[in-house]
């Protein structure tokens, strides 16, 4: 993992409707979304985005439906157009692109995975897995090859010669997913890729897609309306409202530091003890000795889940942290009881005084 | 003294109509019939409309209805050679196909004719069964020794059915990626659709020779073409936009979408209008027959003609079994595409 830039979006702005230019002015001089809706006629998708998404990293793009989160998706690979802003891949403005430049993107550098799938009912499961090479010119025995080798990797070994129809929907999603891993393109974007699966499956592809990254370490925009799913996958969380960002950064910082009650209500409603990690509670050594007193070793990335389980419920005890092998923290479980107060009971608490 | 003298000589033109009466239109058979018993005073309840007819009773300069009739006959025969001079050359193709398909089908022997057919039906249909009736109905045509005929309408219909799709399919391409053009075309079609089959042949008969068959190709095709085209503009405005939107991520170019996604997912609706082009090509051709087609529709019109029962009954029931045999080929075709790429 490197901490290079690899998609930087700047003050993105999408305005639909008849005439988006002059509504824009309206909105730089301070409409507001329902202003210009009932003034002007026209929907304000997307206000002042800016986003930076490191290589290697999932960056995932969290927000309710309507919230524009699939609009800013579709401005990474231009399906969309905007209306003023910048969107930089490597460092070039991809809104300045020509039909031909912009098709080398789109074919090369990024690939996408659809809510709805969006497979070609009519082309084999291998076929379909191998669409982002025949659009290069590939001959077909060699993107055969290739989506197979895919196929196998994503769990659908023998599946080749099927067709979509013949498979569930969690499969079906499989072959979305084998099909941008087969263009080798370094980006994936991937819109509401897991919200039409059921809960169970959901969690199956969660995991084969964190799977993939560990061996991989491709750049995924992630787009998704589930916290805990977001929570899950993000290494940078992003949390779009009514088409504005409103808090972006480490998922456990958010968690732990929601900075606007519209997060706080969504942070207030999940399992905090599965979500948080060890690493974000821990006190760091910063080089003092290991306290002697500890009662065992625990990992830096463990869920504190997972140490209530372990302490038993005791909250005298304390742990020494570790990561690959050397001591990096300390671990109270005072601290870990601290952590998983819910934001809306302490808020609660504060206004009663 | 006619009903609407009032209007003329309120307006004070009665001068100006009585200069042109000197012209002396030629009379019609209702001003010859008026003239007998003249002079009824006209009630309010049969008031006539002021048409051209009322107007000209009033005043000699105003034109009659015949003259209108006779100006588009007139302005039709005026363009007419120029016309000719113009489509002649370009529909003479359309003569030598059909000729040419009129002469294979009818100097192939049965016996070659027969195995040939249930080839095709086979491989249109994968199915035994259909192939077993189409043999029954043409082994039924061949015994009352109307093979002959139906093998002439059936020529004409493969001929017109396919310049059909391979004009309709690329205008109903057209007309999907463009909607300006998707106006325009819309009316044209429905006036083809609407018009009496009997309509088109009036100015074909005048355009063209009646011994040249492309007279009654261009009928049938004129009349035959427009269900492919609206299905095919159908079909691929109906493509699932998820679908498109997936081609354009992975950077297809319009004609690797347009051959790979498009005209693939749209094939069930432009089949279903291709079953409805070759329905409707049957239709006319029997009508075509009144301007020299051959085949089963000459039968018909014999039996019109000569009161002959027994020929006009037979020949429309061979032209049933035709219409049968040609409607279930190609549904079993439809619907092995429908198999193929159900979601």
């Amino acid at each position: 993992m490197t901490d290079q830039i690899k998609i930087s979006i700047r003050n993105l702005y999408k305005v639909f409707g008849a005439n988006p230019k002059a509504a824009l002015a309206q909105v730089l001089a301070g409409a507001g979304k329902a202003e210009l809706l009932e003034r002007h006629g026209h929907v304000l998708g997307l206000q002042d985005i800016n986003v930076d998404m490191r290589e290697g990293e999932i960056t995932v793009i969290m927000g309710l439906s309507g919230s524009g989160k699939s609009t800013l998706i579709r401005h990474i690979n231009r399906l969309i157009e905007p209306t003023a802003g910048r969107v930089e891949v490597d460092g070039r403005d991809v809104l300045g692109y020509g039909d031909e430049e912009l098709r080398r993107l789109r074919r090369e550098v990024m690939s996408m995975v659809f809510q709805k799938f969006a497979l070609l009912p009519h082309r084999t499961v291998a076929e379909n897995a191998g669409t982002t090479l025949k659009v290069r010119g590939v001959r077909h025995r060699d993107y055969i090859a290739e989506a197979h080798k895919w196929l196998e990797r994503v769990g659908l070994k023998g599946f080749d010669g099927h067709y979509p129809h013949q498979l569930s929907g969690g499969m079906q999603q499989r072959v979305g997913i084998a099909r941008a891993l087969t263009s080798n393109s370094p980006i994936m974007l991937m819109d509401e890729a897991f919200s039409a699966l059921d809960p169970l499956i959901r969690t199956d592809m969660q995991d084969l897609l964190l799977e993939l990254q560990t061996e991989l370490h491709k750049t995924i925009v992630f787009i998704t309306h589930d916290l805990d799913e977001a929570l899950k996958l993000a290494d940078h969380l992003v949390i779009l409202k009514d088409g504005h960002v409103v808090q972006q950064g480490e998922p456990q910082h958010i968690l732990l530091n929601p900075s606007d009650p519209y997060i706080e209500d969504f942070v207030s409603d999940i399992n905090r003890a599965r979500v948080l990690r060890v690493r974000s509670i821990m006190t760091p050594l910063n080089g003092a000795a290991v306290p002697p007193e500890a009662h065992g070793e625990v990992g830096f990335n463990d869920t504190l889940e997972s140490m209530i389980a372990r302490s038993g419920g005791d909250t005298s005890h304390s742990y020494v942290v570790v990561r690959d092998g050397a001591a990096v923290g300390t671990l109270e479980m005072t601290n870990l009881v601290k952590a998983l107060v819910p934001r809306v009971a302490s808020e609660a608490g504060a206004r009663k005084y | 003294m006619a009903t609407y003298d009032f209007v003329f000589d309120g307006l004070g033109l009665r001068d100006w109509c009585n200069a042109g009466e000197a012209s002396g239109a030629p009379l019609s058979m209702a001003d010859l019939l008026a003239q007998g018993g003249a002079g009824e005073e006209v009630s309010v309840w049969n008031l006539p409309f002021p048409s051209l007819d009322a107007l000209n009773d009033a005043c000699g300069r105003i034109s009659q209805s015949r003259d209108v009739t006779k100006g588009v006959e007139n302005g039709f025969l005026a363009i007419k050679d120029a016309l000719r001079f113009v489509l002649d050359p370009i529909t003479q193709p359309l003569s030598w196909i059909l000729e040419f398909a009129l002469a294979v089908f009818e100097a192939a022997p049965w016996w070659i004719m027969f195995p040939v057919l249930m080839l095709v039906v086979y491989m249109a249909s994968k199915s035994v069964r259909l192939v077993a009736f189409v043999t029954g109905c043409l082994v039924f045509l061949a015994l009352i020794d109307h093979y002959d005929f139906a093998m002439q309408t059936l020529a004409i219909i493969f001929v017109c059915a396919f310049l059909c799709v391979l004009f309709g399919v690329p205008i109903g391409i057209a007309m999907s990626r463009n909607d300006t053009l998707q106006r325009m075309t819309i009316p044209v079609l429905d006036m083809l659709q609407t018009l009496p089959p009997f309509v088109y042949l009036i100015p074909l008969i005048f355009l063209f020779s009646v011994t040249e068959p492309k007279l009654y190709g261009i009928a049938i095709i004129l009349y035959a073409i427009v269900p492919v085209i609206r299905l095919t503009d159908l079909g691929i405005r109906l493509v699932d936009k998820d679908v498109i939107e997936a081609a354009d991520s992975f950077g297809m170019t319009d004609r690797q979408k347009l051959f790979g996604v498009q005209i693939p997912l749209a094939l069930p609706n432009i089949m279903a209008g291709v079953n409805q082009t070759i329905m409707m090509s049957l239709a006319m051709v029997v009508i075509a027959s009144l301007v020299s087609a051959p085949g089963l529709g000459v039968l018909v019109l014999r039996g019109i003609r000569n009161l002959e029962l027994g020929v006009g009954l037979i020949s429309g029931l061979g032209i049933v079994l035709l219409a049968i045999i040609l409607d279930r080929v190609t549904k079993a075709a439809l619907d092995r595409v429908n198999a193929a790429q159900k979601h």
